[in-house]
């Protein structure tokens, strides 16, 4: 008998595994780093304007509405930096340290860890210097 | 001993003599705490259904023939226990993104088509007559592809990857592991010819790190950490053309 391999569809495959799903939740937070990109390349257009329309860009920023984004904006960006250091492990050449391969909880660790102290001392130095 | 207690195997099967579409067949099987998936499967063929095909072999997780969708996830029925899944039902089905061939059993030709390409096998980085011994390799040297060199090619790791089921040209997270596996060989010469499908479209860069090849793994291969160190490897053979001297 002539053989008729039956192919499957793949519409809705990342619906199909919570794998895929958080997977599509990782690529998808993307948007919301261009979203925040296009929020400080506002920014540098209105001082490029001249201090009037500077200062109506940091009014707008303290608007509850705007407010309200950045909280959104804010978990966006903490999952999106969680699953790239999640996934970083299975990115990189073996790190031997004293004859033993690093675990991927370690390097994962590691890149939140740095990720967590840059985030907190890029805050303090923002602070320092507007006040 | 214990009572056996009995869980229903939902199987998606299709047979390409009686109509055009996969449909769902269940029976109840009997099974006791030692009972794999595979051996519910055969219990069903014995005693049950005797036109239900599936592929097994080793019922070690060695000769990976027995790959399968357990529950929706790529897995081996040898190394699955029916108790995992009570009360169940359980659903079974031909590996993800590969064309069902007959119930359990796909098209593989894709797979072994890739592999052979590949080389996968240690191409003398020089030829050594038998009177000048062995090619002889360090632990260290060793330790560089000994992971990659534990697949078994059973394939779960197509099964877990969306860009193969969505473009079937990529050459795949498990050649690649192998392809990794004999280019990070210290006796091998054949690394050159093997970077030419790496940097192809349909070579590493069809990959977007999804990573759940590795999770799937039965051999704890992490294909996904070699087709990333193998973006790095094409990247960096990339930019190296612009350096004087590059051949």
């Amino acid at each position: 008998m002539a053989r008729r391999p039956y192919v499957r569809t793949m519409d809705g495959w990342w619906k199909r595994d919570a794998f895929f799903m958080r997977y599509m939740a990782r690529e998808a937070t993307a948007i919301f780093v261009v979203i925040y990109a296009f929020v400080l390349l506002a920014g540098v257009v209105q001082l490029a304007r001249g201090e009037a329309a500077f200062a109506a860009w940091v009014a707008a920023l303290h608007s509850p509405a705007s407010i309200a984004m950045h909280v959104v904006l804010l978990a966006a960006f903490i999952y999106h930096t969680y699953t790239w250091f999640e996934i970083m492990p299975k990115t990189m050449p073996p790190i031997v340290v004293a004859g033993r391969k690093l675990s991927p909880g370690v390097i994962t660790g590691a890149g939140l860890a740095a990720s967590a102290v840059l985030s907190i001392a890029l805050l303090l130095v923002v602070r320092a210097l507007a006040s | 001993m214990p009572e056996p207690r009995t869980i229903t195997i939902e199987v998606l099967r299709y047979q390409p003599a009686e109509g055009n579409k996969p449909y769902v067949q269940s029976w109840p099987v009997a099974f006791t705490d030692d009972m794999s998936v595979l051996q519910g499967l055969q219990h069903i063929k014995d005693y049950a259904d005797g036109s239900l095909t599936f592929r097994w072999s080793c019922r070690m997780a060695i000769c990976g023939s027995c790959g399968m969708m357990i529950d929706g996830k790529p897995q081996l029925a040898c190394r699955s226990f029916l108790r995992e899944f009570y009360p169940g039902p359980l659903r079974v089905e031909a590996l993800a993104h590969f064309p069902i061939e007959r119930d359990l059993v796909v098209d593989a030709e894709d797979f072994m088509t890739k592999l052979a390409r590949i080389k996968p096998y240690i191409v003398p980085r020089e030829e050594r007559s038998l009177a000048e011994g062995e090619y002889r390799q360090t632990p260290a040297e060793l330790e560089r592809y000994e992971q990659f060199s534990h697949c078994i090619n059973c394939m779960l790791c197509y099964a877990a990857c969306p860009q193969y089921g969505l473009d079937p040209s990529f050459l795949g997270p498990g050649v690649t592991a192998l392809l990794h596996r004999y280019n990070s060989d210290s006796r091998d010469g054949a690394k050159n010819e093997r970077m030419q499908l790496v940097h192809a479209e349909d070579g590493v860069w069809a990959c977007t790190a999804v990573g759940y090849c590795s999770e799937v793994c039965p051999k704890q291969v992490d294909p996904a950490n070699a087709v990333n160190q193998n973006k790095t490897a094409s990247a960096v053979d990339w930019f190296a053309r612009f350096l004087p001297g590059h051949k």
